[in-house]
């Protein structure tokens, strides 16, 4: 096949395929939550509700697209589409099967590091722009969350990199052939979890939207497709750590008899469940708690995770 | 000022007040029945039992009851004492154990007195298994119910009616337990002021009929302080409306006009507002009829009308505000603009005026009127004229048998010993009118005569007061003894009082009653005079000034003028026909605006649709000279609108941009009291629109005010946003702060657990004394300190007629006199049909019993009624109702011939 | 840390637990006969209706969606000229019932009153009044007040003597 639509081809189904999965997210959380509490979520529209996906987005694509008349107007309409833009920017150096990448880049890792980071420009620039209490609280919340998270999921992933040698994320998965990194680095893949969550702002770590305090915290001017665009990108974030998880610590599309994209999905979408059993299991901390541990606790132990695997190393080297 | 303590607390009150009085002053809560600040206290009740203590020492304490006992300095009482707190419970439960299980379904819920003390002593299960007693009830008239089944024996409605109103034909009934409240057998009852038994009454045996037609509860009614427009006395009404029509007038307490009470007229003469003879839509007239049309199109048709501003006259209303008539007069030109009062009524408002306004004599009020000692009526008959003043007369003759209560120390307000002191002693009250009046059972002395013999008399009492005052020739003997112990009487009062007015049309009684006034002044006395006005601005009008409806008259007859523009109106009871026929037949064009149909729309060729009383804003000028505002109740519907809008919506379809100034009353107010010196204090009537309580409008609505949304539901299941009022401070609205607004901006009366009408107390500086910042309006009108004019001389010889000739005078009705009341049913149903009234004998001399036609000749008109025989009416005068037949020649009195038809 | 893993655990476990869903409307739950739903007008034992337009529901009511009008028949006896209720703003709190004193009013085991249009949320005395004693079999006020109304004069209520005669009392 002429490698420019091979190309092409990769990259429209990586636009594509995460787009419409965490469309499809919304259906599965509902589901999933409600089955963890005894209930049975959207069950009314198509077979198992499934349709009730298509629903919210009809619902949500003709809802008034309302831009308060006090917000600061192009910053508020920029900041939904940056989640957007960095996330599926991070997708391109996802490596989702042998060959199946759209850039296979020798820094990948550092690539997605960096994308996370832009991401939280979007939290900040909206709660900033919207010019209301509740969203400012939020965008403050987030820029803090963010910023102290990152530093200790960027050294988190260092064990990795050591061990495989490379930034290049198909080297890593394939450094992974015989153990998946998991077991050398499991402090490492902790600490990658939890930074992921509140990279994503999913529940335990959601302080930036935190309902019950903050209405819905730095979204809480945005309506319609706007607020829809927030949404996909939290969406595409858990599919995005999910799938990061998989290539650093549990091996990517490795795996016996099945083909390998198979792999990749199904322990993608293991991730993506323990996302939402996270949500419904365990409650939000309170702000300081939040700061605390980050600083005092995931922090240092990134570090000491670093150095041991460091030494590690070094005294394997022959 | 003494010192009492009241559970332990100790509070400076007013020294001669009972401990009732002192602790609601106070603002505490002391439940009573007997009692009433204006009928004193009998001690009858026992509902207002207080323990009282000898000093600081005593712990024991006895049950005193507190309206009986005098706020001594240093009384110690204790209201919330167990035993006293007990006893009151007691009493109310017994007061109870007859009451029936009729709340659902009584007119008073929701603002009853014996509701409010029952939650308030704390009675709330009944437990006696006994038959109720029960009573039939009386029909007593089309404009009071009677449920004799829910009373309390509390006494307060037969002393009111029988001792305060002077009514005879009600009473109490009574042996053993069973007391009956009421007249000897159905029949309407005959006080004029019978509707104040509605707010007398504790509790719900004495209702407003008209209200049951379209019975709605106190909390339901949007309200709005008004002043009554069926005489010229300026009561203060609260009007209470409910989907969009009005329901109720009740009593605004104003101390130092109307009190706590109203004249049946003023109380049920609103329904006119509902009435089907009200104008809806602008009218044209095409192809002889007249058809509706949109306010558009009716603006344009004025706008033509109006293209020669010089040849268009206004002709103003004495029942119109202020500042409609002040418009019409910047529409048309001061010089253009005509009171609409009849030639002699202006003559006569003129002389009034320039009398009080160069005094001595001043003009009192309601108030004063009741504290006055020695009076004097010169050819009124107050009760029909202007009734609320006949309720205050009624009490001045009280006041020098009062004197002797003082000699001996009895407090004024303990009530029996006073009236028993009093027995059938009464102050001097002098009554000299053609007819008998209904003030007659209190009079010292009455004069009947005709009005030129009546003003005589006045003017020999001027004389026997001060010498130096002309004297008539002519008179007897027993007319000049009775003028000797009238000025007598005058002349050793404190406070002596003249009441006249223009009812007879005769310049002669004004001035007699002038001279009196002048005379009283010479000799050292403090004279007030007291000059009724027909309607509720006639003084107004006339303060803004213009010629008369004659001027108007000739001003199209000599072609000056062709278009006409008539606001608040009715030509027809103001001239006869011939004239207001010839007018409006010589006049190309006629405007009206008008809130009811009258014979005068017939004859207009544009027709636009006014606002009344309930549905405007705007300032009226009472026959005291206190300028009053009244308040919109609740917006007009669809295109009705104040007259004053209407006038402003014609100016600025004429061209005229001066008019866009007047967006809403305040602007009006502004440019009347900046246009008319006289009118100067005007805007000082009412706060301005800007006034705000705490910060907010002040709401009409109670704060249960109930059915927002679902009283327009049928129409729309969205509510509208409720209207907004840019005329004044007060809003279409139930949001707001419960404070106490400043007086002449109280909707309505309601303090926590007093939901009745005697939450009064709680708005009063001092039980019965004025409002918190001042009872409502501004006087006018205060008699200059210049030297006083010149006696008037009087005519050497009264007029007299040829012979066989009968001086046919005007005798006023309470119902059926009025205008605008005369459209409501339940004063329509006690009018009078015409007639013509002779005294017996001279009846028996014409040969004619009750009932008999005889045919009425008057200058070339002559007209056939039954005749009513009239005891109290003087020789040779023939009686005619005034206002309810049409006017003939120049009016009366006039001669006329009268045979058997 | 090991609460956290214990609590993950246990939630998890709830997908084997029973739904405590019910399948309406395929599925009807019961509801007892105190419930609040749909609002109705009664009658009294006699037939007549019970409502005497005293207003107390309308003021009780805290959203304010209850309107009507009070009039009289010729015997005096008080009923509501119209009483209209807007379902799009009652809340079904119950205290219009709390407040008749008549049992007129009451609330009935019934929700399911969506409509389309709003304004069909409207109900009309026509649309309330029904042809029984609701909750309150034998209650009826007009036995108990002592107004006289047709059928029932002055003292012939329960618990009443007969009309004191007013001749009795005169001298």
């Amino acid at each position: 096949m002429n490698p420019i639509v091979k190309s092409l081809i990769i990259l429209f189904l990586v636009i594509f395929i995460p787009l419409n999965v965490a469309a499809g997210l919304i259906w599965l959380e509902r589901r999933l939550l409600a089955l963890w509490q005894d209930r049975y979520g959207p069950n009314r529209v198509g077979p198992f509700g499934l349709l009730q996906v298509l629903a919210d987005m009809i619902k949500i694509f003709f809802k008034e697209d309302w831009i308060p008349p006090f917000a600061d107007k192009p910053v508020f309409v920029i900041a939904p589409a940056v989640i957007m833009v960095t996330v599926l920017m991070s997708y391109t150096v996802v490596p989702w099967a042998p060959g199946a990448t759209v850039a296979d880049m020798n820094i990948g890792l550092l690539f997605f590091l960096a994308m996370s980071s832009l991401g939280v420009y979007s939290i900040v620039l909206a709660g900033w722009a919207s010019a209301s209490k509740y969203s400012l609280l939020g965008g403050l919340r987030a820029s803090a969350q963010m910023l102290s998270y990152e530093v200790f999921m960027g050294l988190s992933l260092m064990g990795t990199v050591l061990l495989a040698g490379s930034f290049r994320l198909s080297d890593i998965v394939a450094a992974q052939r015989h153990m998946w990194f998991v077991i050398p680095q499991f402090l490492g893949f902790i600490l990658f979890l939890i930074a992921g969550l509140a990279e994503t702002r999913r529940l335990p770590f959601d302080l930036p939207e935190a309902e019950s305090e903050l209405v819905a915290g730095f979204h809480s001017e945005y309506s319609g497709m706007k607020f829809g665009m927030f949404f996909v990108g939290e969406y595409l974030g858990v599919i995005l750590i999910s799938a990061m998880i998989t290539v650093l610590f549990f091996g990517g599309w490795q795996g016996p008899w099945l083909p390998p994209i198979v792999w990749f999905v199904v322990k993608t979408l293991f991730f993506i469940c323990l996302f939402i059993l996270l949500r419904a299991a365990l409650p939000r901390p309170r702000f300081d708690q939040l700061m605390s541990w980050g600083w005092k606790i995931m922090l240092p132990l990134a570090l000491l995770n670093l150095l041991v695997t460091g030494a590690v190393v070094l005294a394997a080297r022959p | 000022m003494t010192k009492i303590f009241v559970d332990g607390k100790a509070y400076e009150v007013k020294a001669d007040q009972s401990l009732l009085q002192a602790c609601l002053s106070l603002g505490l809560n002391l439940p009573y029945f007997c009692w009433h600040p204006a009928l004193g206290s009998v001690g009858a009740c026992r509902q207002c039992a207080v323990k009282q203590f000898r000093d600081e020492k005593d712990t024991r304490g006895r049950l005193v009851m507190s309206c009986m006992t005098p706020a001594a300095d240093g009384t110690r009482i204790s209201i919330e004492d167990a035993e006293a707190a007990a006893f009151r419970k007691g009493i109310i439960e017994g007061l109870m154990l007859n009451h029936p299980h009729d709340c659902p379904v009584c007119d008073e819920g929701g603002e009853c007195h014996l509701q409010d003390m029952t939650v308030m002593t704390g009675h709330d299960y009944r437990r006696t298994r006994f038959p109720k007693r029960t009573f039939h009830n009386q029909y007593l008239g089309p404009l009071i119910n009677h449920e004799m089944n829910r009373c309390i024996q509390c006494y307060r409605c037969v002393r009111y009616y029988r001792e305060y109103a002077g009514g005879h034909d009600f009473d109490a009934f009574s042996s053993r337990s069973q007391v009956y409240f009421g007249r000897y057998q159905d029949g309407v009852l005959e006080n004029e002021f019978a509707g104040n038994l509605v707010e007398i009454c504790p509790t719900g045996v004495f209702t407003d009929k008209t209200l049951k037609r379209h019975y709605t509860r106190k909390w339901d009614l949007q309200f709005g302080p008004s002043v009554c427009v069926h005489c010229g006395l300026g009561c203060n009404i609260s009007a209470g409306e409910r989907y969009g029509t009005l329901r109720r007038i009740v009593n605004r307490y104003n101390g130092e006009v109307n009190g706590y009470f109203l004249c049946d007229r003023g109380r049920f003469g609103y329904e006119f507002v509902n009435s089907a003879e009200r104008l809806k839509q602008p009218l044209q007239r095409q192809d002889g009829k007249l058809q509706p049309i949109s306010k558009a199109r009716a603006l344009e048709a004025l706008a033509g009308l109006l293209a020669d501003p010089k040849k268009v006259i206004g002709i103003g209303s004495p029942r119109a505000s202020l500042e409609a008539n002040y418009a019409l007069r910047a529409l048309v030109g001061a010089d253009r603009f005509y009171t609409g009062l009849s030639a002699s009524a202006a003559r006569l408002t003129a002389v009034a005026l320039e009398m009080l306004r160069r005094g001595p004599a001043r003009t009192p009020s309601l108030g004063e009127i009741e504290r006055a000692d020695a009076v004097l009526i010169l050819g009124e008959d107050v009760t029909n004229v202007a009734p609320r003043m006949a309720l205050a007369l009624r009490q001045s003759v009280r006041q020098q048998p009062m004197r002797k209560a003082d000699q001996l120390k009895i407090p004024r307000w303990l009530d029996h010993p006073v009236r028993e002191l009093a027995q059938d002693q009464k102050g001097p009250l002098y009554i000299a009118t053609p007819a008998a009046t209904r003030l007659d059972d209190v009079a010292t002395e009455t004069y009947r005569a005709a009005p030129d013999k009546i003003a005589r008399l006045g003017y020999a009492v001027a004389h026997a007061l001060d010498a130096g005052a002309p004297d008539v020739a002519g008179l007897s003997e027993a007319e000049r003894s009775l003028a000797a112990r009238i000025a007598e009487a005058l002349k050793s009062a404190e406070r002596p009082l003249v009441v006249s007015g223009p009812s007879l049309n005769s310049e002669a009684i004004l001035q007699a009653a002038a001279n009196v006034a002048r005379a009283l002044s010479a000799a050292g006395r403090a004279p007030s005079l007291s000059l009724t006005a027909p309607e509720c601005n006639t003084l107004g009008v006339t303060m803004i000034g213009g010629g008369s409806l004659a001027d108007a008259f000739q001003a199209v007859k000599s072609g000056s003028a062709d278009t006409v523009i008539i606001l608040e109106n009715d030509l027809y009871r103001r001239a006869s026909a011939r004239a207001v026929d010839e007018f409006f037949s010589s006049a190309r064009h006629i405007v009206l605006l008008d809130s009811v149909t009258t014979p005068t729309v017939q004859k207009a060729e544009l027709v636009l649709p006014a606002a009344t009383f309930a549905e405007s804003d705007g300032t009226l000028v009472s026959s005291e000279g206190r300028a009053q505002r009244f308040f919109e109740v609740y917006p007009p519907v669809g295109e009705i609108q104040s007259s004053w809008r209407w006038l402003r919506d014609i100016m600025m379809a004429a061209g005229r941009r001066e008019a866009a100034a007047w967006q809403d009353l305040d602007a009006v107010v502004a440019s009347v009291s900046d246009g008319i010196p006289a009118l100067a204090a005007v805007a000082q009537a009412a706060p301005s629109a800007s006034f705000r309580l705490a910060g907010a409008k002040i709401p009409r609505e109670p704060h249960r005010y109930s059915g927002r949304t679902a009283m327009l539901a049928n129409i729309n299941v969205s509510e509208p946003k409720p209207p907004e009022d840019s005329d004044s401070s007060l809003a279409f609205s139930m949001e707001g702060v419960f404070a106490q607004p400043p007086a002449s901006l109280i909707p309505f009366f309601w303090s926590p657990g007093w939901n009745s009408i005697q939450s009064v107390n709680k708005f009063q500086e001092e039980i019965a004394g004025p409002l918190r910042g001042g009872d409502p309006g501004v006087r006018l009108l205060e008699p200059s300190a210049a030297e006083p004019r010149a006696y008037f001389t009087p005519a050497s010889e009264p007029t007299s007629g040829s012979a066989g000739e009968w001086l046919l005078v005007p005798l006023y009705h309470i119902f059926g006199s009025e205008e605008l009341s005369r459209l409501a049913p339940g004063i329509a149903e006690l009018s009078p049909q015409p007639y013509v009234a002779l005294n017996p004998e001279d009846a028996n001399a014409l040969g004619v019993q009750e009932e008999t036609s005889v045919t009425l000749s008057l200058e070339s008109v002559s007209r056939t009624l039954p005749v009513k025989l009239m005891p109290g009416l003087a020789r040779g005068l023939a009686g005619l109702p005034a206002g309810i037949l049409p006017i003939e020649g120049s009016g009366l009195p006039a001669w006329s011939r009268i045979s058997r038809a | 840390m090991l609460s956290i893993l214990r609590t993950l655990w246990n939630i998890f476990l709830h997908a084997f637990q029973r739904r405590e869903t019910v399948q309406y409307p395929e599925e009807k739950p019961y509801l007892p006969p105190r419930h609040k739903g749909r609002i109705i007008l009664t009658r009294d034992p006699d037939g007549g209706e019970r409502c005497v337009a005293c207003y107390l529901c309308a003021v009780a009511c805290p959203v304010a969606c209850i309107s009507l009008q009070a009039t009289e028949d010729e015997t005096g006896r008080r009923y509501p000229e119209f009483f209209r209720i807007n379902f799009s703003r009652c809340i079904f709190c119950g205290y219009c019932e709390e407040a008749c004193p008549t049992y007129a009013i009451q609330l009935t085991p019934d929700f399911e009153m969506a409509e389309y249009h709003r304004q069909n949320l409207v109900y009309e005395k026509e649309d309330l009044l029904m042809s029984g004693p609701g909750k309150r079999p034998g209650y009826n006020f007009w036995r108990v007040s002592g107004v006289k109304i047709g059928g029932k004069d002055k003292g012939e209520a329960e618990n009443e003597a007969p009309p004191v005669d007013l001749h009795s009392l005169l001298p």
